[in-house]
């Protein structure tokens, strides 16, 4: 079975190199540095470090971090340097200014000029003008933003969380559990959202009042508290689908069997081995999240069922402008592209983050 | 079964293991006899090599020894001590003891925590790209069974016993905190033999540990395995299906086929005198590496596939490619029966 000593005579077809035409010199054996000069290793790098590295190659999503700092910069220095208030009129020394409804951009109302003329002082100016019930439209715009943005994040790490541990008991543990699980998303999955949000608004505003009465909720209002009910009740379908399909192709990897070799325990193969094998995934599905949270509370404050009165969203004013939308279009327009921007900036970044971070793209 | 002489004797002992998979077919369900009544016995410090051609049950076998899967049927005792034992007894040729009723007289159940026996037998994986995962780095992946049975006082202790391991497999220190697929495929196999490593075990199940690997690292990693043997006395199942490497290493060779145990040899004995048709076929389809002697040769070539294990014949399973066959080999399965110098067969006719 094993080869002969000495070189049997060459055929003439054979690819046997002729070892008598070399010298033994010729073959010097290698020495240690130069066997590891055959270990090619490139720069450590982490999973992260590799995405980031890709991300900031990607023009369209380093352009949507750039817009949400911005907005995010703006909507939290803002309200330090606006003297003026989202829920209340415009007040000139202490007088309710009744004259400053409906003015345009960059105007001051009789009492302000007068304000004006008689210190010397320049107020701050209005820089979006004053809504129909004389408040700033500016600062109204920021804290609309505010309320969208952290409704849509709120509800994307509930989505996250509960689609998290759905998913991954789910996908992990198989057979019956898995079976019985996703029958349970499949009839949520069924079920028409916008009809839930409505009717469950329409319950828990009678409910959710005395409940709430003194509490830090009471600001945000029974239908803001609903809307996360909702989120929390009917969207974390998908993302449990998602990761449950992740955890059954990655638990079949034989380092999942190595590790259930060494004895290592459930909760440590799941949070060791598989979920930080499914990182990207999530991390991109809970970007893109964020953006149809703010869609769906955009389109239910236009449909009146979001925040209540004095707090405002994007899509609220959006509706409050409507009824105006003649004479004063750009009440509609500021609300409106704000939204396209902050929708669109975490959508491109979204794609941004799974172009990066996907390994099957790469 | 002699048996109380056999546990001093051997490290680890399989009898009449029975490993079945529930196949769905439709609304039926149907057992897939991965491993099939199968007996074997390894001694401390010793090799034996498990060979057979693809599904035939050997990385079933070894996953079944570390239960990793729940065995259907069988007893499996290691270092004197019963791991697994479903209760079926047999007689000494090996027959299923049954009382009138023609069910099995069942004997004591024993179902241990293998926690603790993990420390002592463990694996080495097929697929060096697999079997390590990418979000770890080499520190983590080999401290990781240190970490899981907390065999270090302290971070300092830890440090040093992965760096330790990292020397005794032949891999360079300072890469202990690079990630896995920085390495080449000879060297994620040295990682996955340092996790093995780590917790100092007395078995090692080699599952296909070289067949991925090209021919000149498989000699390093083969060598490195014999070396490991030499120093720390560990004995191995080192499954293969490459009958040179598995001579190369082996004390003894065991043949499976479909499921079934063919046939057991000290290493040499079953090369210069393989007796049953399949093994024979099996070592006359080695590869040569000299024409003039592989053109004298002859090969044996089974005819027909190898048979589904879902419709296994009556019997013996080879016989519908063994020209040996005769109407016996489908009544019966023949046990292994000792020819001399503990060279087990399991066929009627040879």
């Amino acid at each position: 079975m094993q080869g002969n000593e000495k070189l049997k005579k060459r055929q003439m077809l054979s690819a046997q190199i002729d070892l008598s035409k070399f010298n033994k010199g010729d073959f010097i054996k290698a020495t240690e540095e130069e066997k590891k000069q055959q270990d090619v290793m490139g720069e450590s790098t982490t999973f992260f470090k590799d995405g980031m590295k890709r991300l900031k190659k990607n023009p369209l999503a380093m352009g949507s971090i750039v817009i949400l700092v911005l907005i995010l910069a703006l909507i939290i220095i803002a309200p330090f340097f606006v003297p003026y208030s989202y829920s209340d009129i415009i007040t000139v020394d202490g007088k309710r200014d009744k004259t400053a409804a409906n003015m345009a951009p960059f105007e001051y109302s009789k009492l302000e000029q007068q304000y004006m003329d008689r210190t010397g002082e320049k107020l701050f100016p209005h820089i979006f003008g004053t809504d129909n019930l004389s408040r700033d439209y500016f600062i109204r715009v920021i804290y609309g933003t505010r309320v969208s943005l952290s409704v849509g994040v709120i509800a994307a790490i509930m989505v996250l969380i509960i689609g998290l541990v759905y998913g991954s008991i789910a996908g992990y543990f198989g057979g019956k559990v898995d079976l019985i699980m996703m029958r349970i998303v499949d009839i949520v999955y069924s079920l028409p959202d916008m009809l839930i949000i409505i009717l469950l608004s329409v319950v828990f505003q009678e409910r959710l009042k005395p409940l709430i009465e003194g509490t830090m909720f009471e600001k945000l209002g029974t239908n803001m508290i609903s809307m996360f009910i909702v989120f929390g009740l009917l969207y974390w379908v998908s993302m449990a689908r998602l990761i449950r399909g992740q955890i059954l192709t990655i638990k079949n990897n034989e380092y999942v069997l190595a590790a259930r070799c060494i004895g290592t325990r459930n909760s440590r193969i799941l949070t060791r081995h598989i979920l930080p094998n499914c990182l990207s995934v999530i991390i991109i599905t809970t970007a893109l999240q964020v953006p149809s949270a703010i869609f769906t509370e955009s389109y239910l404050s236009f449909l009146g069922l979001g925040v209540s009165a004095p707090l405002t969203s994007l899509g609220s004013l959006a509706n409050d402008a409507r009824s105006a939308m003649q004479s004063y279009p750009y009440r509609l327009v500021i609300p409106a592209v704000l939204i396209c921007l902050i929708v669109l900036a975490l959508n491109l970044l979204g794609d941004g983050l799974r172009d990066a971070f996907d390994s099957k793209l790469n | 079964m002699s048996s109380e002489k056999k546990n001093n004797d051997y490290l680890l002992e399989v009898e009449h293991l029975k490993q079945y998979f529930p196949v769905h077919q439709g609304f039926s369900t149907i057992p897939l006899k991965a491993v099939d009544d199968i007996s074997f016995a390894i001694r401390p410090g010793e090799t034996l090599g498990l060979v057979g051609e693809s599904g035939c049950g050997k990385t079933t076998v070894g996953r079944t020894l570390l239960r990793l899967y729940q065995p259907t049927a069988g007893k499996i005792t290691f270092d004197g001590k019963v791991l697994f034992d479903s209760g079926e007894q047999y007689d000494e040729n090996g027959k299923m003891i049954v009382d009138a009723n023609g069910k099995p007289v069942m004997g004591k159940k024993v179902d241990v925590n293998m926690m603790p026996y993990r420390k002592e037998m463990q694996m080495v994986f097929q697929d060096p790209y697999s079997s390590l995962n990418p979000r770890m780095t080499v520190e983590d992946i080999i401290g990781e069974p240190l970490d899981v049975h907390k065999l270090y006082r302290n971070r300092k202790e830890r440090r040093e016993k992965i760096l330790d391991l990292m020397e005794l497999v032949g891999l360079n220190a300072e890469h202990a905190m690079r990630y896995a697929h920085e390495f080449s495929g000879g060297q994620r196999q040295r990682i996955g033999i340092a996790r093995a490593l780590a917790v100092n075990p007395k078995f090692i199940v080699c599952d296909e540990a070289v067949s991925a690997l090209d021919v000149s690292i498989q000699a390093q990693v083969v060598n490195m395995f014999e070396e490991l043997q030499e120093k720390l006395g560990v004995a191995y199942l080192f499954i293969a299906h490459d009958l040179l490497v598995v001579h190369h290493i082996s004390d003894r060779i065991a043949v499976m086929y479909l499921g079934k145990m063919m046939e057991i040899a000290d290493a040499d004995e079953l090369n210069a005198n393989p007796i049953h048709p399949y093994t024979l076929s099996l070592l006359s389809a080695v590869p040569i590496p000299d024409p003039e002697t592989a053109r004298k040769s002859h090969r044996i070539v089974l005819e027909g596939d190898v048979p589904s294990p879902l419709k296994m014949p009556t019997g013996c399973p080879f016989r519908t490619r063994c020209k040996y066959a005769t109407e016996k080999c489908g009544q019966e399965m023949p046990q292994l029966t000792d020819r001399g110098n503990g060279h087990m067969v399991a066929c009627w006719n040879k």
